[in-house]
């Protein structure tokens, strides 16, 4: 199971790449894993406003289907297009190809509930 | 503490996903669910289905008890023969769906479905007949499904007998790696495929064997997970999912089973009435035309409400497209009619299709 050390994470198991007050948003390699193929991701739309732990899309495999929460605050600036057509993307790379959303994130007073990757790998463990 | 097949170790060590089902811990997966459906639509697949009951019933009155039991006319089968039936209770409403094999003159074969074993067993008992013995295989006996075009060869390379040759339902002894086995000629994926009947015990040499026989077709293992998309593709109904005591076999598109004029049968004067005064609701095939997957009891929705229930649902595989199979009044039935499914508040396009929603070329 991958956990990238550079990259932060919920308990929801989405990760959180921030780069110059933009964030990178997608599902965790444990997710993906659980989930099995995914089939169906819908996102927001581009300009919506995000709180932390909105909802704000779902991921669906033909065995389940979760929603997708908001890490930090932010309004969506881009959404990953291609996952339309190829979900499957979500599986094959979660913290590349597959992520979801990209967020100019609203100040950083959003980040407290974030985990880092070793305090992630314990969550996940523990789960 | 869930049961176990006699694979349970090998499942394991391939790395599969188990999960509960109906009581048995059975893989899901052993990597990946839409591989495994592909692999049994193209080349071959195996599964593990050994949770699956089977009743032996003997006697000489066994002919007469399987045919007032069950739907379908037990008269019409040879040895060697099976069908396809249901098993009814007094208001038509489906216990469970099963094969009803003739294995020798008053000597059948019942194979059920795990999750109702202990329930069918029960009623059998309960109608059961002084000339009828009725014994519980289903601990005995291991099941292996092979599906798949190329299902024949791999089997042919391994049997003693010309299982090519063996037409659809039909049921034969046989070695198969050296193994006696009941080899029948069905499946529940759509596609050309055996079912092998073996004792538990020599189960892991069978699979074994299959296994290594089925590399050089590309085919592997398979679990649950791609039973259900392949079985839904085919537009099979799955038992507790698309029917039960609620529903009746003219309901769930399965008139072709009940053979009302072959005399009296438990069930018998419901089915008769309602074929009579019209079947109500009809199990009908839905593609979605908005992306989602469909899901066990959402909504149908129709002239503004909802109007039936949606029993399976997946993304198809072969198709690529969400399908479902749905309960709805029989005056939505028709292919083409558009209706809504509420996918978790929001109204979701769909329109009714054809069944099955594949079906198999070769």
């Amino acid at each position: 199971m991958q956990i990238p050390d550079e990259l932060r994470y919920t308990k929801d198991h989405e990760w959180i790449r921030i780069e110059n007050g933009r964030g990178t948003v997608g599902i965790t390699d444990f997710a993906q894993d659980a989930l099995g193929d995914v089939v169906f991701v819908e996102l927001p739309a581009v300009g919506t406003a995000l709180t932390p732990g909105q909802a704000f899309g779902v991921v669906e495999s033909n065995k389940t289907v979760s929603d997708l929460f908001a890490p930090v605050a932010g309004e969506v600036v881009e959404v990953n297009e291609v996952l339309r057509t190829q979900p499957e993307l979500v599986n094959q790379d979660p913290y590349g190809a597959g992520w979801m959303i990209r967020l100019a994130v609203a100040g950083s007073d959003g980040d407290a509930e974030l985990l880092d990757a070793a305090r992630y790998r314990a969550h996940v463990e523990q789960a | 503490m869930p049961q176990r097949t006699p694979l349970y170790d090998r499942h394991r060590a391939l790395g599969a996903r188990l999960v509960d089902f109906a009581g048995w811990e059975m893989p899901v997966s052993y990597g990946g669910a839409l591989e495994e459906h592909r692999a049994v639509r193209q080349r071959c697949g195996l599964f593990d289905v050994s949770h699956m009951g089977e009743v032996e019933v003997r006697g000489r009155g066994a002919g007469v008890w399987c045919n007032r039991l069950t739907v379908n006319d037990v008269r019409r089968l040879q040895d060697g023969a099976g069908q396809y039936s249901i098993l009814c209770d007094e208001r038509g409403g489906v216990i469970d769906d099963l094969i009803v094999y003739r294995l020798a003159d008053e000597r059948f074969l019942l194979v059920v479905n795990a999750s109702t074993t202990e329930a069918d067993l029960a009623w059998m008992r309960e109608h059961g007949s002084p000339d009828v013995e009725l014994v519980d295989r289903s601990a005995e006996t291991g099941l292996l499904a092979l599906q798949g075009p190329r299902a024949a060869p791999v089997l042919a390379g391994l049997a003693d007998a010309d299982v090519a040759a063996m037409r659809p339902f039909t049921l034969r002894d046989a070695t198969v790696a050296g193994e006696p086995v009941r080899v029948s000629r069905t499946g529940y994926t759509g596609e050309d495929g055996f079912e092998l009947f073996v004792a538990s015990d020599r189960l892991p040499t069978l699979w074994d064997a299959f296994l290594a026989a089925m590399v050089a077709e590309e085919g592997f293992p398979c679990g649950l997970a791609a039973r259900d998309t392949l079985r839904l593709e085919a537009a099979l109904p799955l038992y507790g999912s698309d029917m039960d005591r609620t529903t009746t076999p003219l309901e769930a598109g399965l008139g072709w089973v009940v053979k009302l004029d072959k005399g009296e049968f438990i069930g018998r004067a419901a089915l008769a009435a309602q074929r009579e005064g019209g079947v109500p609701r009809r199990l009908v095939g839905l593609e979605m035309d908005d992306a989602g997957v469909p899901r066990h009891g959402q909504a149908v929705l129709a002239d503004g409400g909802p109007v039936g229930q949606v029993t399976s649902g997946t993304k198809s595989p072969t198709l690529g497209r969400f399908i479902a199979m749905a309960y709805v009044p029989a005056r939505y039935a028709e292919v083409g009619t558009a209706v809504g499914v509420d996918v978790r508040g929001r109204h979701h396009r769909a329109h009714v299709v054809q069944r099955p929603f594949y079906r198999r070329a070769h």
